[in-house]
């Protein structure tokens, strides 16, 4: 097995959250949209809580976002994961928000608000998940 | 009583209280430790096993009521349930028990926690990368959001909220290290506790080492604990005529909002306020009647430090983002105007999943406690979604 294998486990897929994970594996960065009203909506769900619509458009996000906020996690450790884990809730310009990582950053840049923007990384199983690096150089 | 209705002001009390040793390892299962809190907890109510007809835990909670019902030796069930939410819940069982003894659905109802945090097959603090999208009906099913990306612990979860509270109102991880040292005082003289004879400074808070930097200390986080908690609750009619003063439950209430989860709380707005403890604490005190000023003693769950001070806002004692100046200036200690988590909470007695903050709130009503608040009439219990305010009034 090479060195640097990918190790992150895959997400736990479900009837209800297929529609973001399966658009992933794609590199795809994907909310639902309301077909009745067109709110956006993470996670996903079956139902529009303004309209309750069951009617649903796939929308495709363009991945830039800011970051809400962030935690550097150093204890327990998981195997499959480098530490420090930088976690990161991301506010994406469309206007949900997204749990996440922080790649391509050293603990000590981060920043509430700093602008960031997806990119896709493999999982052991070999699909793809969106985390994010900072938009600017630092 | 204005605003909205609430649960009938003082209908059931808290008659019994029992808990087992909490320890590292109690060396038995969580079936024999339920049973040993709950006997205790019938005699200190001075009532009979046969005379309990409900019964009341978390959804989490691993005792079947079947093997419990058949090992303690109740007689007929005629109410049972099981409260969402995980810690969150915790006060629930509160709620639940005084809803079905004032509406006459059950007479005596007992509820109860057991837990091996500490010795059993899981621990809350390790790292576990395979939730199951329904979490045990826990209300973190954003587990399933987490955990591809490497947020697999409760702390991991609390702390971005945590996170994004230190930046709104420019706390910093000392404010959150002198509510420890409070907490680790009381602690330090309850024999009971984890923190027993071992109290710490704020320099020793701020040397531990990070669990989730910049908000979580070692010594911020609760002490994975083997043990069982149970109450005896009852009309308080009949709770008039047994032994120790009935401690009534004036209310008990939930509060769980849109978009709201418990530790995994990440899709609300604002992160830096607990909005859902807002509401609590406008179910507790505006819509139930009570007044902040009439509180004796707090108790309010801190499975890590951030949240107490987090809760101390929401619940209204203090402005958004001033938790650290009350606590800097020394309000929750027994002198101050909230004795709060004078157990030594869950961070320095030890983490019954929140249920020995009742425990304490009843002891502390009934004078028994081991840093006893003078003349304690009052108690606000808060486990951030759900709550109650015990009194003897």
């Amino acid at each position: 097995m090479a060195a640097d294998a990918p190790t992150r486990p895959s997400p736990t897929v479900t009837d209800d959250s297929a529609v973001f994970w399966d658009a992933a594996a794609e590199s795809r960065l994907v909310a639902q949209r309301c077909a009745g009203c067109g709110r956006l909506r993470h996670p996903p769900r079956p139902m529009c809580p303004a309209c309750s619509s069951l009617e649903v458009e796939i929308a495709e996000l363009s991945g830039q976002g800011t970051l809400y906020s962030y935690a550097i996690l150093h204890h327990p450790q998981h195997p499959a994961f480098e530490y420090p884990v930088i976690a990161a809730l991301v506010d994406l310009e469309e206007g949900v928000r997204l749990l996440s990582s922080l790649t391509d950053v050293s603990k000590d840049d981060v920043r509430i608000g700093m602008p960031v923007y997806a990119h896709f990384v493999p999982t052991a199983d070999g699909p793809l998940i969106p985390v994010f690096r900072p938009s600017e150089d630092l | 009583m204005k605003g909205r209705r609430t649960l009938a002001r003082g209908a059931a009390s808290i008659v019994g209280v029992g808990c087992t040793e909490f320890s590292r390892r109690a060396g038995r299962t969580e079936l024999q430790l339920a049973c040993e809190s709950i006997t205790a907890a019938l005699d200190d109510a001075g009532i009979a096993a046969a005379d309990v007809n409900g019964i009341v835990s978390y959804t989490v909670d691993p005792v079947e009521e079947t093997e419990l019902v058949r090992s303690v030796g109740l007689e007929e069930i005629n109410f049972s349930a099981r409260i969402p939410y995980g810690g969150g819940g915790s006060v629930g069982v509160l709620q639940h028990a005084a809803a079905a003894v004032a509406s006459g659905t059950a007479e005596v109802v007992v509820a109860y926690r057991a837990i091996r945090a500490r010795s059993g097959a899981t621990r809350f603090g390790s790292a576990k990368t395979a939730p199951s999208p329904t979490s045990g009906h826990s209300g973190t099913t954003a587990m399933q959001w987490c955990m591809p990306f490497g947020v697999l612990t409760p702390a991991s979860w609390m702390a971005l909220n945590s996170v994004r509270y230190m930046h709104e109102f420019g706390v910093e991880s000392a404010d959150f290290g002198r509510a420890v040292v409070q907490l680790r005082e009381y602690a330090a003289s309850n024999p009971a506790a984890w923190g027993f004879q071992n109290p710490i400074t704020l320099d020793e808070h701020q040397e531990s080492r990070w669990i989730v930097e910049p908000c979580i200390h070692l010594l911020d986080c609760c002490q994975e604990t083997d043990g069982s908690v149970a109450l005896v609750i009852t009309g308080s009619q009949r709770a008039a005529d047994l032994p120790h003063t009935p401690v009534r439950i004036g209310t008990a209430s939930t509060a769980g909002l849109f978009e709201q989860e418990i530790a995994s709380d990440h899709y609300r707005p604002d992160l830096s306020v607990m909005d859902g403890t807002v509401a609590l604490g406008r179910r507790l005190f505006e819509d139930a009647g009570f007044s902040r000023d009439d509180i004796d003693v707090a108790l309010i769950y801190d499975a890590f430090s951030p949240i107490l001070l987090m809760q101390l806002e929401g619940l209204g004692f203090c402005g958004f983002g001033e938790a650290k100046d009350f606590i800097a200036d020394g309000n929750l200690a027994l002198d101050g105007s909230l004795p709060t988590n004078t157990n030594g909470g869950l961070i320095g007695e030890g983490y019954i999943h929140g249920l020995n903050l009742v425990l304490e709130a009843v002891r502390q009503l009934r004078g028994t406690a081991v840093n006893q608040v003078a003349e304690a009439r009052t108690a606000v219990i808060s486990a951030s979604r759900t709550g109650a305010i015990l009194t003897l009034d």
